[in-house]
């Protein structure tokens, strides 16, 4: 079945760190009958500057993807965290520049975080995939609270044959990294991320999957640091196992 | 950095000590269980329906605070009490000192109360030689124990019940008691001689009603009403944002307040206080007064985008579920207001510069704005207040290093072709790890935001092959 196109924003965090789950959203996208369009002037969304407070440089950036994603019909981020930046702050960025702002409107209309995708747009919640092993779902800050973005997910893995998923009793809870707090904050941060991971152990599960690669950086970090061979993956990453 | 002058060795000894971490998660815990169960579809099913409407009438309030402080000014002389207007807290302490110059007072109970904790009333009369006593159980123990409160509603939520009888023995010189419930009577014991014996009695409020010109004060153990209504003077100290419009508004806001706070429906005393005793009647005090604070409010008053940090009720809801004030406690955070709404409203009284960390101690869950009753929007005013600290250093020149990444980072990822090519040189001298992580670095690597990551976590090594590059060398159009 073909679909039309959709223009993936992978994100700094994806291309630089994780890109096999930009590679993953892909064929999930291309397997649903998607034409996958990448462009490759894309950067970053400015989030780790704005979170920090320079407004200057997240408006710099900002303008850069305006410029690049101005005409995509639908954009699609593997992360919740980038995509309540654009389709939430972008806007906030431009109060005196009507031309911008009426760009950043247009293009948060558009911007769809992966798994609101799936669900919303293309209409599926069982992408055929197969995975064997107990899985957890963690979810991030951003894409739980601003973007409404809870049952999708669990939705998606529910079908998913061969996973066993298992709640655990702080999934809603801060896993602490927090873009730039992870490193202001790291004591903080890195108990915060302790806490999760006792929840995590609770479950017995092999497996963490979340929607934003970032929550998932913290997590693999803090257990590999503590010895644990617990694994981290991306939703776009099991959805796309077979 | 912009984190510069966090207590940090406190905020290690806290997440350190093993018994004080039990402590904050347990109190908190149980406050959050409590919470949930109070306000879930099945109890409380227009719960949304309500905070929806706090916040209309909050802002009303704040946006109208002129009108309805001079109705409830009116409101309270027609009942025979009397209005105090204070700019400061050293305006509150010379106005309680005259009052009990002229009365004769020395010594004064007191329920608990945030604003007087705020202009650090206490210390302020105890200089005159007044001897002000806290008569909540767990204000009572932190005076003992001279320490400002961890918690706007559970003052003493770090001290464990072992805590409360090294206190007790060192302090009133009781025997060693460990039992809750003893420890209650002992201090009810020496609290009530002082309630007899007080010629004033200060409470804070929570609500103060424009068209009724009452007060309204919640609690759960009845020393507020006592406070107000034992001794011969009765002193309410308020801020100027606790008006409310109309009485019929207290439909919302207690039903929100007690489940926001502790988890119950309604708290076992709630006081409506209209003046003094009135000829006829069997109690209450001879005289009121009720002193109205600005402290810094009217400032925030000016700032449209800010003003709604003033529609708080100091629940502490804010507080339970904050994972960073679960963390470091109440006592790293510089004034007596902690965690999500202490970091948005302390760089308001005190300047962004006073504490420049403060808006960055948050890692931006949002639980906090999720569960506030009135709605208010922690996370967008930490953003702004960041802003604001960015701004004001960029006038005094400091945190160049910081500001000189961010603005190179814009530079590079704005020209995608640099930051294309910057992105695969890193990705080349990077060290590999082992299955792409690493768990230390060469030792010219170990500083900055690095050494600050690895501190508690493995780091992921730059992928081989980014996206970009894989996207380049996959095959065209199927």
């Amino acid at each position: 079945m073909r679909r039309g196109q959709v223009s993936i924003f992978v994100t700094c965090v994806v291309d630089q760190l994780f890109p096999e789950v930009g590679i993953a959203m892909t064929e999930v996208l291309e397997r649903l009958g998607y034409r996958v369009d990448f462009r490759e002037r894309q950067t970053c969304c400015g989030q780790p500057a704005f979170n920090s407070g320079y407004r200057d440089e997240a408006r710099c950036l900002a303008r850069h993807f305006l410029e690049v994603f101005r005409d995509a019909e639908f954009i699609v981020v593997p992360s919740g965290s980038c995509t309540s930046m654009i389709a939430h702050h972008f806007t906030e960025l431009f109060p005196d520049d009507p031309s911008a702002l009426a760009a950043a409107q247009h293009v948060a209309n558009r911007t769809w975080e992966f798994s609101r995708f799936l669900l919303e747009v293309a209409r599926v919640e069982d992408v055929g995939a197969r995975f064997e092993g107990i899985v957890t779902y963690h979810d991030s800050c951003h894409a739980l609270r601003e973007l409404q973005v809870r049952e999708g997910p669990r939705r998606l893995l529910a079908n998913v044959r061969g996973l066993e998923l298992r709640e655990m009793d702080a999934a809603g809870e801060c896993c602490g990294f927090g873009g730039t707090f992870a490193v202001k904050f790291a004591d903080v941060s890195g108990a915060m991320a302790r806490t999760k991971i006792d929840s995590i152990l609770r479950t017995e599960a092999g497996t963490v999957v979340s929607v934003d690669s970032s929550c998932l950086m913290q997590l693999q970090g803090a257990m590999r640091r503590a010895g644990l061979g617990i694994r981290t993956m991306h939703l776009a990453e099991v959805l796309a196992s077979r | 950095m912009s984190g510069a002058f966090i207590p940090l060795d406190s905020v290690r000894r806290t997440i350190a000590d093993a018994r004080l971490q039990t402590a904050i998660y347990t109190g908190t815990g149980r406050l959050i269980a409590k919470r949930q169960s109070t306000v879930g579809a099945d109890t409380l099913p227009d719960y949304q329906e309500l905070r929806d409407q706090a916040q209309r009438i909050k802002r009303h309030a704040v946006e109208n605070l002129d009108h309805y402080l001079e109705q409830l000014e009116s409101n309270v002389i027609a009942h025979g009490g009397h209005v105090a207007w204070c700019s400061s807290g050293a305006e509150v302490a010379d106005f309680v000192l005259s009052l009990a110059k002229q009365r004769g007072a020395r010594l004064i109970v007191k329920s608990k109360s945030m604003t007087t904790e705020e202009i650090d009333l206490n210390e302020r009369l105890e200089h005159h030689q007044l001897e002000a006593v806290e008569t909540d159980l767990g204000e009572y123990i932190l005076q003992l124990a001279h320490e400002r409160p961890y918690h706007i509603v559970a003052p003493a939520l770090h001290k464990t019940r072992y805590d409360v009888a090294d206190i007790f023995t060192e302090r009133l010189g009781v025997e060693r008691e460990v039992v809750i419930e003893s420890q209650t009577r002992i201090a009810r014991r020496v609290l009530r001689e002082k309630f007899l014996a007080a010629g004033i009695g200060i409470t804070g409020a929570n609500f103060l009603v424009a068209d009724s010109g009452a007060i309204v004060v919640v609690e759960n153990e009845g020393n507020a009403r006592l406070s107000s209504s034992a001794p011969a003077i009765h002193i309410a100290i308020a801020g100027i944002e606790k008006v409310i419009p109309r009485a019929q508004d207290l439909a919302v806001f207690l039903k929100l307040l007690g489940r926001s706070a502790t988890g119950q429906p309604l708290t076992v005393y709630t006081s409506f206080l209209s003046g003094p005793r009135r000829p006829g009647e069997v109690d209450g005090p001879e005289e009121f007064h009720l002193v109205l604070l600005d402290n810094g409010r009217t400032r925030l008053l000016a700032d449209a985008r800010k003003r709604e940090s003033l529609f708080c009720i100091r629940c502490g809801a804010c507080l339970n579920h904050c994972p960073v004030y679960r963390k470091i406690g109440g006592h790293n955070y510089p004034w007596v207001y902690s965690g999500p709404i202490g970091a948005i409203i302390t760089p308001q009284f005190h300047g962004v510069l006073k504490d420049p960390w403060l808006s960055y101690a948050s890692s931006l869950c949002g639980a906090c704005a999720e569960v506030c009753p009135v709605k208010i929007d922690i996370p967008r005013l930490l953003l702004d207040l960041r802003s604001e600290v960015v701004q004001a250093r960029k006038w005094k020149g400091s945190t160049r290093v910081e500001q000189m990444a961010f603005r190179a980072f814009a530079w590079i990822a704005s020209h995608p072709r640099v930051y294309a090519r910057l992105g695969a040189f890193m990705a080349v001298v990077a060290p590999r790890g082992e299955n792409g992580w690493l768990r230390r670095l060469p030792f010219f690597m170990r500083l900055g935001v690095l050494r600050k990551w690895m501190s508690q976590r493995d780091l992921p090594a730059p992928a081989r092959q980014s996206f970009r590059q894989y996207w380049r060398g996959r095959p065209k159009e199927k």
